[in-house]
Formats: C-alpha cells, structure tokens, sequence
C-alpha cells in the first residue's frame, strides 16, 4: 500500500514523450505568435531608428571621395616622407589623375575637398586640371611632374601634399576635432583650431538654453500642475483642455504667432509704448530672449504633463498626515510633498532638457543670429555647405552628449524615479 | 431634523437608566461627566445649502474609546476632520478641555490620526516616519531615537526601522502608522477606517492590537468604521450616525439591545422589522396590532401614540419556535418558507400573513424542528426583548 502510494507521484508528474512534444510546440507556437506581433515594430525602429543613426555615426568618420577620385597618387604618395617636394613619379601620377578628372567634369569634387583641407586650394587644382585636360597622354606619363609644376609651382609646396595626404584617408577624425574646434597641425598632433572656433561656444550656448528652458518650464509647470491636480475633476479637465490646446495647434503657427507677439512692431511693444514703460520699441525678434520665451511656451506641457499624472496620484491624506503631526503648510510641503513629485519632476525635466538641446525650428524662425542652437548648424551644414560629414559629426556629438547626461542623471536620481503617468 | 437633535443631545446629558442598566465598566467611566472633548451642535455644510453634518453634540471622557458607527456618506468621517481642522466648522462648537479648537490650525491641534490608507511618506524609512512629528517639535537627537526605539517595541516592530513602507506588509504598515499616530503622546487620536484595508483575520489581530495599546497608553480615542462587529468589541461607547445626525450613544450591550429607534434596532446586528400599528401603550409595555391582523406585546421604543403607525423589531434569536421551553408572552402563527444551514445555527424564514418576512435563528442541536414548505408554525418571545419603534 504504502510502496504504491510513494511509487505514484513521480510517474504522474513526468510527461510521456508525446505529451513533452505537444508541450513544446506549443511553446514554440506561442514564442512565434508573439514575434510576429512586435516584429513590425522591430522592423521599424530597425529601419527608422537605428539604421539612420549608423549611418551618420559611419559617415562622421568615413570620407571616401578622394579616395575613389585619385586613387593611385595616393597609392604612390605612401612613399613620400612628408617633407620636400614629393618625388616626380608622384606628380605625375597626379598630372595623370588630374586630366582623367578634367575629363569626367569631376575635378570640382576633389577641388572642393582639397579646398576643406587647406583653403585656396579650390582654384589651384580647378586651373591645373584645365590645362592638363589640354595636355597629351603620352607627354604626361613621362614627363607630367614638369608639366603639373608648370602649369602652376604651389604644387612644389609639401604643405599642399600634406593635405592631398590627409584629405585621401577612408577614415579619419577631421569632423570630430572641427566639431570640437580642434585640428591636427603638420606633425599630426592635436592643437585647438586656428580659425573660426564655434562649435564649442554653440555647444555650451545650447545647453545653457536648454537649461534655462527646463527652469522656466518647472517655475512655470510645478503651481500649474500642483493646481491642476487639486481641483475638482471637472474644472482639472477644463484647464487640462488648455494645457494641451498647444499640442493641437501647429508648432509653426504657435512660432509664428511669437514672432507676432515679440516683433518690432508686434502686440508686446505696442502694449509696453501705448501704457508708456518704454519710449521705443524693445529689440526682442531675433534674438536668444526670443528662442527662450516661445521655447518655453511650447515645451511647456512635457513638464505639466508628468508633473500633474505624478501629483494626482498622490494621496492628500500625505499632507493631512504631515500636518496633523504638527509640521506647519510649508515645511510639510517641502519634506513630505514635494519628494513625492519628484519622479514626475525629474521625467518632466529631462524631457524638456533633451528635446530643448536638439530644437531646431522655433530657433530658426525667431531666434535671428543670437539665439540659434547647434541643431541649426547641424542643418546649416547639410543644407547650404553641403558639409554632411561634419554635420553627422555634431549630430554625433550630441547623441553623445545627452547619452552623457542620461547617465549622470541616471547616477544621481535613478532611471527607474521617472514616471511619464 | 430638530427631532433628532434633540434626541441625540438629550441621550447625551440625561443620565437616564439605560445606560445604568448596561453598566459595564467602561460605560461606568464615560458616565463620570468628564468633559475631555466636547462638541457642541456642530454643523457642517460643503456647498452652503445643505447640511452634511446636522447638529452634532457629543461629550467624551478622556481615555474613552469611541466609535463613529454609520453607513458610508452618513457624514462620520466628516466628523473627524472637523475634529483634526482639514475642514472648516460651518456652526458649532469643538472643544478639548474647555478650550474651543475649532479655529485652531490643524497642526497645532496635537491630534493623532491614523489614516485609512496609512499615509506612510513614502520616501522615508520607518524610523524617519515615526520620528518626523519629533523633529518638528525640536526634539532632542538623543530623546528622539530613543523614542522611536521605544515606540517600535510597542508596536513590535523592533528591527525594521530602516525598511521602507513599501517593503512592509498591510499589518506591518498599520503598526507604523499607529506608532506614528501615538509617538508624540497626542491628547487624542483619531483612526479613519485604519482596518479597512485588511483582510479578515489580521483585522481581528489589529483590532487586539489597538486596545491593548489603548489600555495601555491610556490616550482616547475617536474611531471611524462602517464595520459594526468592529465597533461593537473595541469601544467603550459607539455614536450610530445616520443622515449627519447621531441616532444613539450608547455602550455596545446598550446598542444592542436597547436600541433607541427602528433605525439603530436595523443598522446593529440583524433583525425582524414587522409593521403595525399602536393597539395601546400602557407604561413601558405597548400592545402592537400586527399588518396581518396578530396582536403582539412589546417594550416601549419611540412611538408616540395610540393609532399610529409602528415598528416591531425581535431579533432573529431572541425568537423561538413551538414547541418550546423559553418563557414567552407573545405569540404568532407564520408559515414556513425555507431553512438555510449555517453551521453553528440553522436560519429558518417565515412569512407572515402580511406578507412580511421574519428569520429565526435555532442553535444547530437536536431541538432544531423539521418543517414542510407552506407548514404553519407558531412563533414565540418574550416582551422584554422587543420594541416597538415610530415607523419612518
């Protein structure tokens, strides 16, 4: 009886070898149902997300144009110490290059990436590929260092064959050092940039808007969202409309209607002339004051938005609490409420923050020349100097930077205290 | 309305015999007219029209339990926040030893309060919790973890002070928020629904919990429920609250069973509620000619006259069935409807020739009768353990 009773169990609870495959197709079924239900999400990000974000990380560092245009001076430019007139075989190789280019209308490209590296050079090598475009085939392969020099003797300058060298690498840090108004001198070693120094001073111009936003949009968001929270549901959900009536409205419509507001002529100086506080119009458009204030407007609910799910959830029984343990309004606000906001807070905060550093088309339209953010040269560089290489090394740059300041945020406050709703 | 008031004032200053003749000893001491916390005709109205709270007076001893007792919006936890100053009296009087509070800001009341949900902050550990009413009465470093010590034993929690709420469980969480109610030796400490939110059994637990430290600390108590077995075993006296008015004061055995009118004799336990209508009062005894024709005897409740319209209320245990031993002086006949067993006791239901219901409860023995549906049976009780109330 008893053997019985305890030789039971374990048969009953091993499968049979049919039951343990049922099982595992089953498994298997359900794995692949609920694949193919994120997988078009998968695929998208993958083709949305990631796949853009590779490229401009790859095209920061890959610069292949001279590479495919004069590929077998380079090859023979190996050879070449660095200092001194290269020996003629190089030349000629480059006289040879030069008439092919002359002959593909390209020579405009190389130009323009010689240009990049040590300016002026654009006219030199557009002019000597003119004339050796003249120049016999036969004549060049033997004598095309006289030829090259003839047609104009700056190609006897090591420093030009410095910067054929430097341009005609596959990949190479150029974007990031002019990113960081940084640039390698002769000997190759790192040294601040000589002319325009930009980027860094965009850089911390841009975040310390960004930063000035995220303040003004907690000033502003925090008694809004305290006051949103604590009213009845139905008044909440009437000023809720208001809050969000900016989301509904076009983000081009709202820019321009600042530019309406703050203008030379717009509301605000006619309001400020006509009630007499100012005697001319104030000079807002235009300017960083501009950005900041039609910034602020619109990121605003991205602040209000987790600040107000965050404080609606909390209990008024925490302050009652607070209170009836003998804490006075202020100090139980301050120990015992506003900890409690924080997850929304810090979501709120650093949602504004990282959309702040990477806006682009509220600086553009009303931020003139003062107020414009590295977004708007990140643009300016793709669109007008045609400049995408140093373009997707900003860019670059930014990721880096707020992946950066995630984590230090991360480090301080912990991801897991945000709470969007 | 002018009615109830008045009820409810005058069963609060008349040292009548009921509450003698339920004279335990907790009853004794609320009886000694110690005027600790005193609402006098308090009123409160949260939209300026109607009145949530009805003319509410009630004395209370210190180091009395009392317990707020009605069904939810009958305006009892309204009462409380009166009394701890969230909300504004809109008429009346609130005061603790004679000195009116009622414009006093809440954090200078020194109430304790235990909140429903708790309300542990919970960004602060169990020490910080209870030490937080200390730090902001400027307490010494040295006394406060003292105290917090101290106050952890008491609520055996001794070892878990540096735990988070959120890593506590349910029971765990209402020792701490009683601790923390408790700490700073309030005169008085209000608990709103604190057992609501647990399961039946550690109920019971916290409920023991709660009057020992009573007993103990001594401090008194005004304490919030809809669960009446709640208020019934950890009161000294109970406050039935209906419709913003008190119904009754009284001790529970008191509540039970005296009751005061057919709403008190409904709300507590469970009961039979026949109609019918005042044969003659003669005394305490009134003779009640039931709806269906039956003529019962009854003690005196609140029914004003002869000809006019009553309750009789018997409770479901205090009737017997035919044959029986119990003495008895009243007697009905109702047909048989159905018998549920319980377990401990078997409920039998009866219609009345009316129509009305009427349930009995038979301890689960041998005596326990057999009956066939639609079977007469002859239902018995004693005068003395029903009432006839004013029907409403």
């Amino acid at each position: 009886m008893a053997d019985i009773a305890l030789a039971a169990p374990p048969a009953a609870t091993r499968l049979t070898r049919e039951e343990a495959g049922f099982a595992r197709r089953e498994l298997t079924r359900r794995r692949l149902v609920a694949f193919g239900l994120v997988a078009p999400l998968l695929i998208f990000i993958g083709f949305a997300f990631f796949a853009p974000i590779t490229t401009m990380l790859h095209r920061s560092v890959y610069n292949p144009t001279v590479v495919e245009l004069i590929p077998d001076t380079l090859t023979v430019l190996e050879a070449w110490s660095g200092e001194g007139t290269p020996a003629p075989e190089i030349l000629t190789s480059m006289a040879v290059d030069l008439k092919r280019l002359a002959n593909e209308r390209t020579s405009g490209k190389l130009a323009e990436e010689l240009n990049r590296g040590l300016p002026g050079t654009s006219s030199l090598v557009k002019s000597t590929a003119r004339k050796l475009r003249r120049a016999e085939d036969a004549a060049l392969a033997t004598d095309g260092a006289t030829l090259l020099l003839d047609a104009n003797p700056k190609w006897a300058e090591p420093e030009l064959w410095q910067t054929v060298r430097k341009v005609g690498r596959t990949y190479t840090d150029t974007y990031f050092l002019t990113a960081l108004d940084l640039e390698r001198d002769a000997a190759g070693s790192i040294g601040a940039r000589q002319s325009a120094r930009i980027y860094v001073q965009l850089y911390t111009k841009t975040l310390r808007i960004a930063l000035v936003i995220t303040v003004l949009t907690l000033l502003l968001g925090y008694p809004l969202s305290y006051c949103l929270a604590n009213a009845p549901a139905r008044t909440a959900n009437i000023l809720m409309v208001f809050v969000l009536l900016p989301f509904w409205t076009s983000l081009l419509v709202r820019t321009t209607s600042w530019i309406a507001l703050l203008q030379t002529n717009g509301v605000v100086n006619s309001v400020l002339m006509s009630i007499g506080i100012t005697s001319e119009p104030l000079e807002m458009m235009f300017t960083e004051f501009a950005t900041i204030v039609a910034m602020t407007h619109i990121l605003l609910p991205f602040m209000v938005l987790p600040l107000y799910s965050v404080m609606r959830g909390i209990d008024p029984s925490y302050m009652r609490a607070a209170l009836s343990l003998g804490s006075s309004p202020i100090p139980a606000f301050i120990r015992v409420y506003f900890p409690m906001t924080l997850p929304g807070l810090s979501a709120g905060a650093l949602l504004v923050f990282i959309i702040s550093v990477g806006y682009y088309i509220t600086p553009a339209l009303v931020g003139g020349t003062d107020g414009q953010m590295i977004s708007n040269i990140i643009a300016f560089h793709m669109q007008q100097s045609n400049n995408w290489e140093l373009a997707a090394a900003l860019g670059s740059l930014l990721l880096l930077l707020i992946i950066g300041l995630y984590w230090v945020y991360d480090r301080l406050v912990g991801a897991d205290n945000i709470k969007l709703g | 309305m002018v009615l109830a008031v008045s009820q409810v004032s005058e069963s609060e200053t008349r040292p009548g015999p009921r509450r003698v003749a339920g004279s335990s000893a907790p009853a004794a001491r609320a009886f000694q007219a110690d005027r600790f916390l005193q609402f006098i005709d308090v009123k409160k109205s949260y939209d300026h029209k109607t009145l949530v709270v009805k003319g509410f007076s009630l004395d209370v001893a210190e180091g009395e339990f009392i317990t707020l007792l009605g069904p939810s919006g009958s305006g009892k936890t309204t009462i409380l926040m009166l009394l701890a100053g969230f909300e504004s009296v809109t008429g009346g009087e609130i005061q603790i030893n004679g000195t009116p509070i009622t414009r006093l800001a809440p954090y200078k009341r020194n109430i304790g309060m235990v909140f429903q949900n708790y309300a542990l902050f919970p960004h602060m550990s169990v020490v910080e919790n209870l030490a937080y009413p200390l730090k902001v009465r400027n307490l010494d470093r040295r006394d406060i973890d003292s105290r917090v010590e101290e106050y952890l034993s008491l609520v055996e929690l001794s070892g878990f002070g540096n735990r988070h709420p959120a890593q506590l469980s349910g029971g765990q969480r209402q020792r701490v928020a009683l601790a923390r109610a408790l700490i700073f030796e309030p005169s008085l400490v209000l608990m709103d629904e604190p057992l609501g939110a647990l399961d039946k059994k550690l109920r019971e637990q916290m409920q023991f919990e709660i009057t020992r430290l009573h007993s103990k600390l001594g401090f008194t108590v005004i304490y919030v429920t809809h669960d009446q077995t709640e208020a019934l075993t950890m009161s000294d006296r109970v406050a039935v609250f209906n419709d913003g008015v008190v119904q009754q004061c009284a001790t529970p055995d008191v509540l039970y069973e005296q009751p005061e009118n057919a709403f008190v004799a409904d709300f507590i336990g469970e009961n039979n509620l026949i109609p019918g209508t005042v044969a003659e009062i003669a005394g305490d005894r009134v003779r009640v000619t039931l709806a269906g024709g039956q003529e019962v005897l009854t003690q005196r409740g609140d029914v004003s006259g002869t000809g006019t319209d009553c309750i009789v209320s018997v409770r479901p245990e205090k009737m017997f069935i035919k044959p029986s031993d119990h003495a008895y002086d009243s007697e009905i006949t109702a047909c048989f409807i159905v018998r549920h067993y319980v377990g401990d006791f078997i409920r039998y239901y009866f219609e009345l020739p009316d129509g009305s219901e009427v349930t009995i409860k038979v301890l689960n023995d041998l005596a326990a009768p057999k009956f066939d549906e639609g079977q007469n049976a002859q239902l018995i009780w004693q005068a003395s353990d029903c009432f006839a109330f004013r029907a409403t």
